[in-house]
C-alpha cells in the first residue's frame, strides 16, 4: 500500500475536501486519482507534487503531496 | 510676474502645494495641471493630495509615478479597482482598453458600473472617473477588442502592462505580446471567492504555464461568476505590484503565482 497526501483548492473543495490522505495498493497517475474524485479533467489547470508543477499524467510515489487547483480566468 | 517655481515657493505649506495653488498655477502660467504636478514633483515638493503617500512614497518617487505609463487591458471587474488605485496612486499616463458598454450584470462588482454609466463605454466612463478623481493623471480611452494587430500601438511607450482580461486565449496572445515588447505584466484573475495573481517578466512564461491545459477561453467563473469583493481584493494585490515594479522596489510576485481563498482566508504560494 502507498499513501499519497491530496490537497484541493478553490472551487474543487465544493463537495470534497481541503486535505485528505489516501491509500493505493499501486502507483496512480494525477489524472486517476482526479477522476476517481470525480474532477473532470477541464477542471484541473495546476497539478503540483511536493510544490512542483507536474504533468498530470505524472505516478505518484509513495508519501508524495498533490496539490490541484481549477482554472480560474475571469476579470 | 514671476517665474513659475517662485509662484510655487511663495505658496509652499510645510512641503506641499494645495490642489488650489496648482489649479492658480496652471491658469496664470497657461499650463496643463500635469504640467503643473510635474513641476512641483521636480522641485521636490508634494502635491497636497499625496500627503498620505509620502512615507510610503517619496516626492522622488511620486515624479517617478508621475511619468509612468501604464496600460491596463480589460476595464471590468478588476480593470475599474486598478484604474482607480493607480490614479489615486499618481500614475501619469494610463491607458485604458475596453470594447465592451456596460450592463446590468456588471453592477454587483465593477466599480465603473452604476446606474447613470449603464450602456455606456466602459473605456470612456473609465476616462471620466479618472478626470474626477485626479485631473494630473491623462487617460487615454481605447474602445477597441485588445488584438494581435492593434496590440503594439496599445502597449507602445508603457512600462507595465496589467492583465484584466476575461478569456483566457486573449490573456495568453497579451502575455505573448509583452513578451515580444519586453514589458513586464501582471495578471490576475478571478473566481467565486478566489483569485489569482502573478507577475511574468520578458523571458518568463508564468501565464503559458498557468493555463497550459486550458483548452475552454473561460475558468470555472463560468459557473461561479465573481461577487463584489474578490475584483477588488485581486485588483489591490496587482496595484501594488505595478507601483513595485515602476518603483524598483520590494519583492515581487515573479515566478511564483499567489492564489487566493477569500471563503477560508487563505493565500497560497505556487513555484512556477
Amino acid at each position: 500500500m502507498m499513501k499519497v497526501t491530496v490537497k484541493l483548492f478553490a472551487t474543487l473543495r465544493h463537495n470534497r475536501f481541503k486535505v485528505a490522505e489516501h491509500e493505493y495498493s499501486a502507483a496512480p497517475t494525477i489524472l486517476a486519482v482526479a477522476e476517481e474524485l470525480g474532477i473532470p479533467r477541464e477542471e484541473m489547470a495546476l497539478a503540483m507534487v511536493n510544490g512542483v508543477l507536474v504533468s498530470v499524467e505524472q505516478v505518484l510515489q509513495n508519501g508524495d503531496t498533490l496539490s490541484i487547483f481549477p482554472p480560474i480566468g475571469g476579470g | 510676474m514671476v517665474s513659475l517655481s517662485e509662484f510655487l515657493l511663495s505658496r509652499l505649506e510645510g512641503e506641499m502645494i494645495s490642489w488650489q495653488v496648482q489649479q492658480e498655477a496652471a491658469s496664470r502660467y497657461k499650463q496643463t495641471i500635469g504640467q503643473i504636478e510635474e513641476e512641483i514633483l521636480s522641485a521636490g515638493f508634494l502635491p497636497a493630495r499625496y500627503q498620505r503617500n509620502r512615507k510610503t512614497i517619496s516626492a522622488a518617487e511620486q515624479l517617478t509615478l508621475f511619468r509612468s505609463r501604464v496600460t491596463v487591458i480589460g476595464c471590468g471587474g478588476l480593470g475599474g479597482y486598478v484604474l482607480e488605485e493607480l490614479a489615486r496612486l499618481g500614475v501619469g499616463q494610463l491607458v485604458a482598453v475596453d470594447h465592451d458598454v456596460f450592463e446590468e450584470h456588471n453592477l454587483n462588482r465593477q466599480l465603473l458600473a452604476t446606474m447613470s454609466t449603464l450602456g455606456r463605454f466602459k473605456a470612456e466612463v473609465a476616462a471620466e472617473r479618472i478626470a474626477s478623481i485626479n485631473p494630473s493623471v491623462e487617460l487615454v480611452p481605447i474602445k477597441e477588442v485588445f488584438s494581435r494587430e492593434n496590440s503594439e500601438r496599445l502597449l507602445a511607450g508603457s512600462q507595465v502592462v496589467v492583465d484584466c482580461l476575461d478569456t483566457i486565449g486573449t490573456r495568453l496572445l497579451l502575455s505573448s505580446v509583452c513578451g515580444e515588447l519586453a514589458i513586464p505584466l501582471v495578471h490576475g484573475a478571478i473566481c467565486g471567492w478566489f483569485g489569482q495573481v502573478a507577475t511574468q517578466f520578458p523571458g518568463e512564461d508564468t501565464l503559458g504555464k498557468l493555463y497550459l491545459r486550458c483548452t475552454e477561453d473561460r475558468g470555472m467563473e463560468k459557473i461561479y461568476g465573481n461577487p463584489s469583493f474578490t475584483p477588488a481584493a485581486v485588483a489591490s494585490l496587482q496595484t501594488a505590484e505595478v507601483c513595485k515594479i515602476l518603483l524598483g522596489r520590494g519583492s515581487l510576485l515573479r515566478k511564483r503565482v499567489l492564489y487566493l481563498n477569500l471563503l477560508a482566508m487563505e493565500m497560497d504560494e505556487l513555484q512556477l
